[in-house]
């Protein structure tokens, strides 16, 4: 049910080559790739390739939960693998949809970017035969003259052109000019996000308070470099974490919920600059010459003075520990003493910020530090760290080690300045009061200014494109008979250009210098079409063209 | 930082006001009904204008419109006097639908009154919001152009979406997450309220217009018209919507440190904004125009709802602040 007729100048489907060679080939095979309807199934699969990047957990997103996907379900997460499914927006197939894309849209847009140059030098064409023909039309009778109608057109932004008794105007190229500047800002916009990939960096780092970081790749934690990264490039800051706060709802349903974050930095832009106090939050980043630092988590890091057997301080220091509940924070963490003699040390420890007890155990009901307490759990024997393998801070590995006395799970928990007497005369372990971590994310891209302006020109480009409307207007005036022709190439333009069009015929009637007495009249040798406020029912009116 | 004090006074309020929208709507939407049921046929007032429509329907008009003509001649036979009181019942539905929309607006500032802060940090708020949005579309429309038509089926979806809202996303008025709390949700969601708000009138256009038969008597408006309606809508909504995606990155590059991270969030609206592209394509160059533009607006309406509502409930990401009570 749909008109082909008149799509076919631009949906053109080229006819297979037979046996035309391979210039032939590459040349259908081009025209192919750069049409629209490639471009629309291109797009389909654009969109269609991103939906398994929501469904699957992602390795650069979150590559805690790709773990646990290939530890529950091995074989279905192997096969999943094998098709990049963890890793789909880095995938080769991927790539392949968006360079596709990306050459189509390019092998579409330069083109047109040259046609509509010459457009834009182009004259409005001549006033065809019958302007009542129009979509629009009017007539009426007046002294207008051919260069009056021009100049009043002329005022309104029309580009205008005369005969000897007519007058053709067009306006709107915008329209074009917005739709290339979209499509041609698509393409700088992918252009700054692959740039910023390739030239940026990203790092994260845990810091307890009263700790600092230098801006060095051994600092970070885990450290991402785009291919064109060295280490002598990153910018040169440090600071040291003085504060941390977290404050919280404190009563009512949403009691527990957090309000707001604030870490207080003292920052050193270079290493001789004097230092500067900052205020970190989490829609604040901190901001070194463009290399931006943000607060993404925070956590407990409770400190512990160990004394092993032998009577020696073996471990003094903050030990973060991970939540594993948000709504009390309640966190585990691990202490490891390979220095205790005669035999290293191991603890489990649960911190709980806001102990109450709860029966025969204790439990966490605030995640603020208003009753800071610790659980021990205390281990003697090998730590496994001559093995060379590597380990988390996070997990003790239990294998060679005894638990030192009696091991309850709900051990009596430990108030800050407590210490703990081990079992076997194996030393003491002391609670000595609570800090707090936060976790920032270090991220420079230089990508990220050129792509907000393409997308702001992109915006811009798109409203232009949407909004205005392409339109012609001709005048023919023969004696006192004067006859207004108009049509939009638009299409769905059709309701606004009719006004604008009826303004265009009383603005025309008003500018002859004498004012017309009587009023017009439709004229009579034509038929229905002459209807001043007619309807248009085809805005795009290409066939009256010619 | 904002005050976690919460005016609960406010807050009952706003609930109260919700409800009674509810109830506005739906009164609304069977006025609307009555008059789209025993108001005067629309094919039957279409003759004198649709056999314009065939006179220049070479310059390559729909073809539904001459399609129409046709069965048009003897549809005038069928009862044309329109009942006097089924127009009142429209004129009436206007104003119901506006009284609703005050109660709607209400609802939303006393909440946000209530907690001192931009009243759309949860989905239940959102969803208040965009059903608010689709409500003001069609009025603001309905100034402009005659698609009272439409009242019937936009009151009755925002009264559905209300309806939800109230029985399963329903969260105590409060202070929000930390993340949320930056100027950019006023940009951001606002922006996407308002396109959202578009996209489900457009959305209702193209449902009806699946639905219309083409040559019957029909309560309907025709095909063309809602084709129209539908894809003036979306040209409004697009530039909105991309303009919120684009504020969505500015504001993960403020709040998380990259602009774009494909967040499941990120990626679905991405995606519906893909397919909305895919849809003005489809109309303005690749001659997909009518039925099939308007199946590629569905698509592209059904991922914009999954990513308001499915994302939020089955995908976990940063964009996790939803607060769907569990
Ligand atoms: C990949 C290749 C692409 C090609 C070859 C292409 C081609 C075109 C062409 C020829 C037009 C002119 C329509 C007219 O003047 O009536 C157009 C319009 C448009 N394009 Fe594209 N485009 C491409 C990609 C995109 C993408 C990725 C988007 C955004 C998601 C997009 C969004 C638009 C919009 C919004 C319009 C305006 C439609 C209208 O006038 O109603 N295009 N495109």
């Amino acid at each position: 049910m749909t008109t082909k007729s008149e799509e076919t100048e631009v949906t053109e489907r080229e006819p297979r080559p037979a046996g035309l060679g391979v210039v032939g080939w590459l040349r259908w095979g081009w025209r192919t790739l750069t049409s629209m309807r490639t471009a629309l199934i291109l797009l389909f699969l654009f969109a269609l390739g991103s939906v398994p990047g929501s469904i699957y957990p992602q390795r650069g997103v979150d590559p805690g939960r790709v773990a646990q996907y290939f530890e529950n379900s091995p074989t279905e997460a192997e096969w999943l693998d094998r098709f990049w499914m963890f890793d789909v927006f880095t995938s080769p197939w991927f790539a392949a949809i968006y360079l596709l894309l990306f050459l189509s849209l390019a092998g579409c847009v330069f083109p047109r970017v040259v046609v509509h140059f010459k457009e834009l030098r182009r004259k409005p064409p001549a006033a065809p035969r019958n302007l009542n023909r129009l979509p629009q039309s009017a007539s009426f009778e007046s002294d207008l003259t051919v260069e009056e109608a021009a100049a009043r057109l002329r005022r309104d932004r029309f580009r205008v052109v005369t005969g000897p008794d007519w007058v053709g105007a067009e306006k709107g190229y915008l329209r074009e000019t917005g739709n290339l500047l979209f499509h041609i800002s698509l393409l700088a916009l992918l252009f700054a996000v692959g740039a910023g990939a390739l030239f940026g960096y990203r790092g994260n780092v845990l810091v307890v308070e009263g700790e600092g970081f230098a801006n060095t790749v051994a600092a970070y934690d885990r450290f991402i470099p785009g291919q064109q990264v060295s280490a002598e490039s990153l910018q040169p800051f440090s600071f040291t974490l003085k504060d941390f706060q977290a404050t919280y709802v404190a009563a009512g349903e949403k009691r527990g919920q957090p309000l707001d974050y604030a870490a207080t930095l003292s920052v050193q832009d270079t290493p001789s600059s004097r230092p500067r106090d900052v205020e970190l939050k989490v829609n604040e980043p901190l901001d070194v010459d463009g290399t931006l630092t943000y607060l993404l988590g925070h956590g407990y890091a409770p400190t512990f003075k160990v004394t092993d057997g032998k009577g020696h301080t073996a471990y003094e220091g903050a030990v973060p520990c991970l939540a594993n509940d948000q709504a009390t924070y309640t966190s585990e963490c691990v202490i490891k003493v390979p220095d205790a003699q005669p035999d290293q040390l191991g603890f489990l420890v649960r911190f709980l910020p806001t102990t109450v007890p709860n029966g025969d155990t204790w439990v966490s009901v605030f995640p603020g530090a208003a009753n800071p307490t610790v659980q021990v759990f205390p281990f003697s024997g090998d730590l496994g760290l001559k093995s060379g393998q590597p380990q988390s801070v996070y997990q003790l590995d239990t294998d060679n080690l005894k638990p030192l006395g009696k091991m309850s799970t709900q051990p009596k928990p430990l108030n800050v300045g407590d210490t703990l007497e081990l079992a076997d005369g194996a030393g003491t372990i002391q609670f000595t009061g609570v800090k707090e971590w936060i976790s920032l994310q270090t991220a420079y891209d230089p990508g990220r200014m050129p792509a907000l302006i393409a997308a702001a020109a992109a915006v811009l480009g798109l409203v232009l494109s949407l909004t205005v409307q392409r339109r012609r207007v001709w005048v023919r005036v023969r004696g006192r008979q004067v006859t207004v022709g108009g049509l939009t190439r638009t299409e769905g333009g059709g309701a606004s250009f009719t006004e604008e069009f009826a303004e265009i015929v009383t603005k025309l009637r008003g500018a002859a210098p004498s004012e017309p007495s009587e009023r017009s009249q439709p004229e009579d040798r034509s038929e229905d079409d002459s209807v001043p406020d007619r309807e248009p029912v085809s805005p795009s009116n290409r066939s009256a063209e010619e | 930082m904002p005050p976690a004090q919460v005016n609960e006074g406010l807050a009952t309020l706003s609930d109260q006001l919700i409800l009674v929208t509810v109830l506005l709507y739906l009164v609304a939407m069977i006025a609307y009904a009555l008059e789209l049921a025993f108001g005067r046929a629309r094919t039957a007032a279409a003759p004198a204008k649709s056999r314009r429509l065939v006179s220049v329907g070479a310059a390559g008009s729909d073809s539904s419109a001459s399609a129409e003509a046709e069965p048009d001649a003897p549809s005038t036979a069928t009862p044309a006097a329109p009942a006097g009181w089924a127009v009142k019942a429209g004129a009436v539905a206007v104003v119901i639908s506006w009284l609703g929309w005050a109660c709607n607006l209400g609802g939303i500032l006393t909440r946000g009154f209530a907690v001192d802060r931009w009243p759309w940090g949860n989905m239940y708020e959102f969803v208040v919001a965009l059903c608010f949005a689709a409500v003001s579309a069609f009025l603001v429309l309905l100034t402009r152009q005659p698609i009272r038509f439409l009242g019937a089926f936009v009151t009755v979806a925002a009264a559905l979406g209300l309806g939800f809202a109230v029985l399963f996303l329903h969260v105590q008025a409060g202070p929000v997450m930390p993340a949320l709390n930056s100027y950019w949700i006023a940009i951001h969601v606002t922006a996407a309220v308002v396109a959202g708000g578009l996209f489900l009138v457009a959305g209702v256009c193209a449902v009806l217009y699946l639905v219309r038969n083409d040559g019957r008597v029909s309560v309907l408006p025709s095909k063309e018209q809602l084709d129209r309606i539908a894809h003036r809508a979306i040209v409004i909504a697009f530039p909105i919507w991309t303009f919120a995606v684009i504020a969505g990155a500015l504001w993960a590059d403020r709040a998380w440190g990259r602009y774009w991270g494909w967040d499941p969030k990120e990626v679905w609206s991405f995606i519906t904004w893909i397919a909305y592209a895919a849809y003005l394509h489809a109309r303005a160059t690749a001659g997909w125009r009518g039925k099939a533009a308007m199946i590629v607006s569905l698509v592209a309406f059904a991922c914009l709802l999954f990513n308001l509502v499915g994302v939020n409930i089955f995908f976990s990401g940063l964009h996790s602040y939803a607060d769907v009570p569990k």
